[in-house]
């Protein structure tokens, strides 16, 4: 067992952080205030060529893997959290396609998603919940050659950005099958609707989509009709919840760094209060989080790039640094005492993502629902 | 095509040259301590390189003299799209002052053969000395401008340059082959890409020992070195603030005769 990464994962590590420090921290301000997405931004992920990681280069991607795109999420996530989502999403929208698309599919979107020319989401949750995709209301319905899809999704990361979208559906026909299509923005019948305005993670663009009688041809169909669950969880169980790790990561490192900094710099009693013993168990309290989740993110990322299961060591991993990035916020925010409360300290958007963290690709309660079955399994 | 080597330094990250200790006893930096990184102003260097093969044509070979550990920034450099990469790396070679590194450096390029121009960063992080540059191309016997801020000519075999000089520049006209030292106006350097260092797999690093360049051992490291390191202590910087009273115009007289007085206006 090597925990060591390579020379190389190295140089991809420092190329992520060195794009993070100079191509999206000084956007971050402008992303805050706006709340909305930098086109900036996605076109620095596009020429970073930060969307082509997990494409396989026969389809002008990297092929570079799980551990790599880990790598990239956490560097990018301890800038800009919001920006790291909104890469995570991307994948997932992508993934389905590798994973599951036809050879004909694979060729027409793969190559404009790898340079970042079209953006991809992956649409499941709908008003009923996220965690109960057998809930699902949007239907389709067999019309000859096409399916005519009606229904909302919400809560979807990049739903006004994305030119290409997986979304899930169930046969109208027969509510226990579901199947998945790919869809494009501007097919006659689809929208997307209102756009969220979130009290984290600005920047990274979440909204609610509308399919009314949108009429599509069999070609759209992702893998086989009816077997659309599997597709979605699958792609949501690893790739998803591994995205969230990789932000989480993101987050603590930030929350750790920033608190280090205010600690060493706060002069209280005549001295820094890095040296008090409750500040230092506060650091070290958010140190071990921060190892222990980065081992239990890339050991899921290696099994993954052994083309091993690994939805439920994500499970882990995702409740463990999610919730460790919600505790280091907080203890992030109270060791800058007052300062902690003024906007112009960083560590007061790292509380209000880390909150973010929690219910995307499944809460901390989902997670041990996941986890119990597993063990129990 | 051009052939263009590219002298490259790996030098403690400066980012983080508040944890650099000085080794009492050998009066040299510990450099095991912070990790080591491409010297930013040879990034500049190897910038420049990139441009004319892109513009012109060119191969390109980085050369750095250091520990195993200097592979990394050599490496880096084949990821940026350097062709080939050479790693200088013997104990014979430690503790080499500027003269002897320079001389050192000067074999290896010899032993490389062909080459039309030599970048390299104006000065390290580090040392700060900018003698290396200078003390290859004497060693090599080819002309040599330092600080260079722009390549104002380069499409026939003698070059024009505008080179940064005190309160000034000069314009020069150099034939090659020849070095230049650069300095960070040249060029903005390019971030390293994924894909880069994906295509830096298929690219070769060779290590070169003392005996691959068939010199005698008292002509390198320390015992190759004419200069050496008398004392070396940390230079302790302090704010001080002074409140400046009066009326505006008072304040604004005073703060111009203190900045006068002080040498900056």
């Amino acid at each position: 067992m090597d925990f060591t990464f390579t020379e190389e994962q190295e140089m991809f590590r420092k190329a992520a952080r060195e794009f993070a420090e100079v191509e999206l921290f000084p956007r971050v301000a402008e992303m805050e205030a706006s709340g909305k997405v930098c086109d900036a931004v996605v076109r620095a992920l596009a020429e970073a060529e930060m969307m082509a990681l997990t494409i396989p280069e026969e389809y002008g991607g990297l092929g570079l893997g799980y551990t790599a795109r880990m790598i990239a999420l956490e560097e990018i996530g301890r800038i800009s959290v919001a920006t790291a989502m909104m890469l995570q999403v991307f994948a997932l929208g992508i993934e389905s396609i590798v994973k599951f698309g036809n050879e004909k599919q694979k060729r027409k979107y793969l190559p404009g998603l790898a340079k970042g020319e079209r953006l991809a989401t992956t649409a499941v949750t709908e008003p009923a919940g996220g965690s109960d995709p057998a809930s699902a209301k949007t239907t389709y319905r067999k019309d000859g050659e096409h399916y005519v899809i009606n229904g909302r999704k919400c809560f979807i990361t990049n739903s006004h950005i994305a030119d290409t979208l997986t979304i899930l559906a169930r046969d109208d026909a027969d509510p226990k099958a579901f199947s998945t299509f790919i869809i494009e923005k501007d097919m006659p019948g689809f929208k997307a609707t209102h756009e969220e305005n979130k009290v984290g993670m600005r920047g990274c663009n979440t909204g609610e989509l509308s399919f009314e009688d949108l009429r599509i041809s069999r070609d759209q169909l992702l893998g086989d009709e009816g077997k659309g669950m599997r597709i979605a969880m699958s792609t949501i169980g690893d790739v998803g919840r591994g995205g969230m790790v990789g932000c989480a990561l993101g987050v603590q490192t930030a929350c750790l760094e920033a608190a280090v900094k205010f600690a060493n710099e706060r002069i209280l009693y005549g001295k820094p209060i890095s040296q008090l013993p409750t500040i230092q168990s506060k650091l070290a309290e958010m140190k071990v989080d921060l190892e222990a989740g980065r081992l239990l993110a890339y050991r899921a990322a290696a099994l993954q790039d052994k083309g091993q299961r690994s939805g439920n060591e994500f499970a882990v991993a995702k409740y463990f640094t999610t919730e460790a990035a919600q505790k280091a916020a907080k203890m992030a925010v109270d060791i800058h005492g007052g300062y902690g409360c003024m906007v112009e300290y960083p560590v007061t958007r790292y509380l209000r993502d880390s909150f973010v963290l929690g219910p995307s690709a499944g809460t901390s309660d989902i997670m041990k629902v996941v986890i119990a079955r597993w063990v129990l399994s | 095509m051009y052939h263009v080597i590219i002298c490259v330094k790996a030098v403690p990250d400066p980012k983080l040259a508040e944890r650099i200790r000085i080794d009492p006893v050998s009066k040299t930096l510990k450099r095991s301590e912070v990790p080591l990184v491409l010297n930013p102003l040879d990034k500049n260097a190897v910038e420049a390189a990139l441009q004319i093969k892109e513009t012109a044509g060119a191969f390109l070979i980085v050369i750095s003299m250091g520990p195993p550990e200097a592979g990394n920034i050599v490496r880096e450099c084949l990821a940026l799209g350097a062709d080939g990469g050479i790693l200088l790396s013997d104990r014979a070679f430690a503790g080499a002052d500027t003269y002897a590194t320079a001389f050192t450096l000067a074999r290896g390029i010899e032993k490389i053969g062909r080459f039309d121009l030599i970048f390299c960063g104006m000065a390290s992080s580090d040392g700060g000395t900018e003698w290396v540059g200078p003390q290859i191309a004497t060693f090599l016997g080819v002309p040599v401008v330092t600080m260079v801020e722009e390549f104002t000519e380069t499409e026939q075999e003698s070059w024009k340059v505008k080179a940064c000089i005190e309160n000034g520049y000069r314009l020069m006209q150099v034939k090659l082959p020849a070095l230049f030292t650069v300095t960070r106006k040249l060029n903005a350097p390019r971030a390293l890409s994924f894909s880069g260092i994906v295509r830096a797999r298929k690219k070769q690093i060779i290590c070169w020992s003392a005996e691959d360049l068939g010199v005698a051992e008292n002509m390198l490291g320390l015992s190759g070195s004419p200069t050496g390191v008398s004392a070396m202590t940390t230079r302790s910087s302090r704010r001080q603030v002074e409140i400046i009273n009066g009326t505006s115009e008072e304040k604004a007289e005073k703060l111009v005769q203190k900045l006068a007085d002080a040498g900056l206006v």
